[in-house]
């Protein structure tokens, strides 16, 4: 069999050339956008804030859409986090909307754990996405994806500053998922306190290290955009699902005796920025984020921790067939050595109720052995008693044969004196 | 005394023994979806256009293979389709190089653009297929080429650092040149198309097809069609990937009446009726190669690039790779040495 030669001179050193004439491949970027068409898209959001700060009516105005669901007490035992998904159809784009909130967060009294089920969830769903990816036989061009895009953190509208509560869970999240703070209910600040309050949250931010989203500015198209956006950030919002008739159109506002506020004035608040930015400019960006930078850093932390090294400490590049094998050695020698374990004790256990259920055996032996003795015992004791009654029967029968024997001479010779013998016997013999 | 032992002493040893489950995390399984009507105009269609642009910052990659003997006008057809000198023709090799004595691959890069999209072409050559006089296994250098190409992106995306995009070389569409006899296909053409239709999206193509009429043309297409559905040949679009009913009618068309394509392929440019065209000058006239009274080559031509381009590397990347990564997982080294570097040295699990 001949022998191959391969030759390739593909890579950085690839030329440009020119075209000389129409081929058709500028249709590539429609090709690939009909297929996801077909497929839909899907995109997961989160809201993360206190109980009462408008997360569902804002979710619901931002989708122009009443989505389900009763507003969530304050007496919850702990942070739970509630999932729904809806389909959304707009012209020919169909979306799977997943909104997933916070229930029950910052309404106990040791809020220490509360960021907990929510980096939790976080991971679960990347652990999800993981498995996939690392089954034989997988599906992922049709798999559901489940990971968190984009996380909508809601600031109390205090006037002041972040609370600490905000701060620590803002830090624990941000490595997992991109986060977007969002000042809610903010027609309760004034527009001077508002400025004031945006630098105090960014300062803050900025000097605890907490890293929160960045729209991106590298596309020429959207970097100037995106640039300002970015200095309005944390957006302060209003939510409204009310329409009022304001001059001569329906809009949603929220009206007070002092005048009314529009959700979708810029004047008012920045719910249109934040429309735009979230849903009309990056979402596909928001969606590529999650993908490459915090599943990939969520995968290969979870690689490392399962054992997996790219390179050995002689730094020779470790496969991950080997470590795959090794790890399945391993995993195998122990649940061998488990099976032993459990095999002994089982046996072990066998034996004991064995001895166990011998001891009773004996016990029963010995209880029967005793009341059979007693039981001869008293057949013994019977049968004597038998005896001495049969004894006594027969000695009576002697004596009253005796009797008739006297008696039958006796009457011969004188009558009376016979029957005072007669009832001296009789008396006798029934002694 | 006691008659027996109490059963509740037992249960509890014997659970000490089974571990406790580990909890399930928390997933959204099925999700329940709520179709949801919408009062306004929301933005989400914007997608599209997001999607678009970014597909267009980053650039596609094509790798495309051809594959046949000699002389039957590969480069020359890779020229045409691409409307540049992307593959060097064998008529300007030097005639007193010796012909490769063994199957050669020649994988070539070069980058086009058009309409703003950057396209990074790579043309893989296969020199020396069929021509020698034992042509026997010839088609397993350009199988090793294929499956190693599977196992260089298998080897990036199992990294655990892995590049935000990993560089595919793997082949996306291969054309395979069936010489225009007239009769019927060779033996080498069906042994070839039966391995490889297995591992990549074949697309059989008749070669110079100037050289038959079109009764000889129709005939010819039919007799290959039926021998390849005779031996079970599977050639792209493949009947088993349909995804819906228009996929399906859209496919069987292509599959039924024009596959496979003939073509003429050309690139040099003369004077027809005013407009300047590509064609070949012969005695009795002028073949164009675009005008589809006379070849398939415009047929082809919006088949490879302008409809299925994304759908042959969706199925190269969603069909033919997992079938290979779950083969290689699940064999766990147990096919012969396709790695380039050391990887064969594998003890195979029992």
């Amino acid at each position: 069999m001949a022998a191959t030669d391969i030759a390739r001179q593909v890579g950085e050193d690839c030329r440009t050339l020119p075209l000389a004439g129409h081929v058709g491949f500028d249709s590539l970027p429609d090709q690939l956008v009909n297929k996801s068409v077909s497929q839909g898209f899907c995109f997961n959001i989160m809201c993360v804030g206190e109980t009462g700060l408008g997360k569902s009516t804002l979710m619901d105005t931002l989708f122009n859409t009443k989505f389900e669901g009763e507003p969530a007490t304050h007496t919850q035992p702990g942070v739970q986090l509630r999932s729904n998904t809806y389909d959304l159809q707009e012209s020919h784009v169909g979306l799977k909307l997943t909104i997933v909130s916070t229930v029950g967060f910052g309404d106990q009294i040791n809020k220490e754990d509360s960021y907990k089920p929510i980096v939790e969830f976080l991971d679960a769903q990347f652990e999800a996405y993981l498995q996939e990816e690392l089954k034989i036989r997988r599906v992922l061009h049709t798999y559901h994806d489940s990971r968190i895009h984009v996380c909508l953190y809601f600031i109390a509208p205090t006037g002041h500053s972040l609370k600490s509560l905000d701060l620590m869970t803002m830090k624990k999240l941000d490595s997992k998922v991109n986060i977007i703070p969002i000042i809610a209910k903010s027609d309760a600040i004034s527009k001077s306190e508002l400025t004031k309050f945006k630098i105090k949250i960014t300062s803050e931010l900025v000097s605890n290290g907490v890293q929160i989203y960045q729209f991106p500015t590298d596309d020429e198209s959207v970097a100037e955009i995106n640039g300002t956006m970015n200095a309005h950030l944390p957006f302060a919002v209003v939510g409204s699902t009310e329409e009022l008739k304001i001059g001569n159109k329906m809009m949603r506002a929220r009206q007070y005796p002092w005048g009314t506020v529009q959700v979708e004035n810029e004047a008012h608040c920045d719910f249109v920025k934040l429309r735009e930015m979230l849903l009309r400019v990056n979402m596909e960006d928001l969606r590529e984020q999650t993908h490459s930078r915090h599943y990939e850093l969520y995968r290969r932390c979870k690689l490392e921790e399962m054992g997996f090294k790219d390179t050995d400490p002689d730094s020779k590049p470790f496969s991950l067939q080997e470590t795959y094998e090794a790890k399945r050695n391993e995993f195998l020698g122990e649940l061998q050595k488990k099976e032993e374990e459990m095999r002994q004790m089982f046996v072990q256990r066998v034996k004991e109720k064995e001895a166990e259920l011998k001891e009773a055996e004996k016990e029963l032996h010995e209880k029967f052995d005793r009341l059979k003795k007693l039981h001869q015992d008293e057949k013994k004791k019977l049968e004597d008693k038998k005896k001495s009654l049969d004894d006594e029967v027969n000695a009576f029968k002697q004596r009253k044969s005796a009797a008739e024997l006297l008696q039958s001479q006796g009457s011969q010779a004188g009558g009376s004196q016979t029957l005072k013998r007669d009832k001296e016997k009789k008396n006798l013999g029934f002694l | 005394m006691s008659k027996g032992l109490p059963e509740t002493r037992t249960d509890a040893a014997m659970s000490e023994l089974v571990p406790e489950p580990r909890p399930k995390p928390v997933v959204p399984m099925k999700p329940v979806s709520i179709n949801a009507n919408l009062l306004g105009y929301i933005g989400i269609d914007t997608i599209i256009e997001q999607m678009r642009k970014k597909t267009m910052k980053t650039g596609f990659d094509f790798n495309i293979m051809v594959v046949g003997q000699s002389g039957l006008g590969k480069s020359t057809l890779v020229n045409t389709l691409f409307k540049s000198q992307v593959s060097r023709k064998s008529s300007s090799w030097n005639r007193e190089e010796k012909i490769p004595k063994t199957v050669e691959i020649k994988a070539v890069g070069h980058v086009i653009e058009e309409g703003g999209v950057k396209m990074k072409l790579t043309v893989i050559d296969t020199p020396g297929f069929g021509d020698q006089i034992n042509n026997e296994n010839c088609w397993e250098p350009i199988e090793k080429y294929i499956n190693e190409q599977y196992e260089k992106f298998l080897k990036e995306e199992v990294n655990i650092a892995r590049k935000k995009r990993i560089p595919d070389t793997r082949v996306h569409c291969c054309l395979y040149f069936i010489s225009p006899t007239g009769h019927s296909l060779r033996p080498l053409d069906l042994e070839f198309m039966k391995h490889l239709s297995k591992v990549v999206n074949i697309i059989p193509v008749i070669a110079k097809a100037d050289t038959m009429t079109l009764e000889e043309k129709s005939e010819f297409k039919q007799r290959v069609r039926k021998e390849l559905e005779v031996h079970g040949i599977e050639f792209y679009p493949q009947k088993e990937f349909d995804e819906d009913l228009e996929d399906k009618t859209e496919n069987d068309k292509i599959r039924q009446e024009s596959m496979p394509f003939a073509v003429v392929g050309s690139d040099k440019e003369y004077q027809v009726n005013g407009k300047r065209v590509l064609g070949r000058k012969t005695p009795w006239g002028i073949i164009e190669v675009e005008n589809l009274h006379h070849c398939e080559f415009a047929l082809l031509r919006d088949f490879v690039i302008r409809t299925h381009l994304q759908d042959l590397k969706e199925v190269t990347h969603n069909i033919h790779y997992e079938t290979y990564r779950a083969k290689r997982l699940n064999d766990n080294g147990g096919l012969p040495p396709v790695s380039v570097d050391t990887e064969g040295s594998h003890d195979s699990n029992p």
